[in-house]
């Protein structure tokens, strides 16, 4: 149904990536989304104004891309409310519980070699898939 | 350096809109390898993974970051029973909605409101979630939760 799209996710990937390169690079800080959100639950004095700078960025950033293309992105929300409550509530506890999510530990972790993001990258990448195969072929019905 | 934090953020916001991770389907299509696979989110990975890599080594022959004091790089190497559950929820979360932190957050503002025509904040309710569920960590955290070593 969606099509293998290399060229703009080679792309997008490496923007990604010179992203989490200059964190570090000028500000010496591991670009890991749930890190650096986290970070403002609770907010500390002198370190909460970076993190929601960074976010609005992510946003801007979509936004960009949003007004450039002329169309909206593809991004349909089509989980319904419960799925979207659960998946949320899970992807916040599991990010912090676990030090960070498909960047902090994906493209930040790896980059470092980090043993601990070599076993999260896999603990969550074989979850997530055993999760998509059982709802929509183990038990059959689409979401 | 909070100028510098903006500026990385929209830059990283371009990137994942570009490589299309904003798409809730196009992530679970790389999720679900029993189906007509899409590889795209490997290689959205290796690329950011192969630059960053090459970037970190060069970063790390200077003494300190060009705008901070310090570098603040997790220097543990332990894998504890919190690094492995916390991925496995996150691992589901993630697969139930195809939404991963990041592309939450940048979505807000590439119009995820249009769908349908009408304002339709769907990401709203994943975000609020997800921050519900990350202050629900940071609550166990401070009350001192069992799990902690």
């Amino acid at each position: 149904m969606h099509e293998f799209t290399p060229l703009t996710g080679a792309l997008g990937g490496a923007l990604i990536g010179l992203a989490a390169a200059l964190l570090l690079a000028l500000n010496g800080r591991i670009a890991g989304i749930s890190g650096i959100v986290g970070g403002l639950l609770p907010p500390r004095a002198g370190d909460a104004l970076w993190r929601l700078l960074f976010v609005l960025g992510l946003a801007l950033g979509a936004l960009l891309v949003r007004l450039y293309s002329g169309a909206p992105l593809a991004v349909p929300v089509e989980s319904s409310t419960f799925t979207l409550v659960l998946g949320g509530l899970l992807v916040g506890f599991g990010t912090r519980l676990g030090s960070g999510c498909t960047s902090g530990h994906g493209i930040c972790g790896l980059a470092r070699l980090s043993p601990r993001s070599l076993v999260a990258v896999l603990t969550f990448m074989a979850s997530a898939m055993l999760t998509v195969f059982a709802l929509r072929h183990a038990l059959g019905g689409g979401s | 350096m909070n100028l510098a934090a903006l500026a990385v953020g929209v830059l990283f916001g371009l990137g994942l809109a570009i490589s299309g991770m904003l798409n809730p389907a196009k992530v679970l299509g790389f999720l679900d390898i029993a189906g007509p696979w899409d590889p795209t989110l490997a290689v959205v990975m290796a690329a950011g993974l192969g630059v960053n890599a090459i970037a970190y080594r060069l970063t790390m022959r200077r003494a300190s970051p060009v705008l901070a004091v310090a570098f603040q790089v997790p220097a543990r190497r332990d894998i504890d029973v919190r690094l492995v559950l916390g991925s496995v929820l996150f691992g589901v979360g993630w697969a139930l909605a195809g939404i991963c932190p990041g592309p939450a957050l940048a979505s807000l503002g590439a119009g995820a409101w249009e769908g349908g025509g009408a304002f339709e904040p769907r990401i709203l309710i994943f975000v609020a979630a997800m921050l519900a569920g990350m202050g629900l960590f940071a609550f166990f955290e401070q009350a001192g939760s069992p799990a902690r070593r």
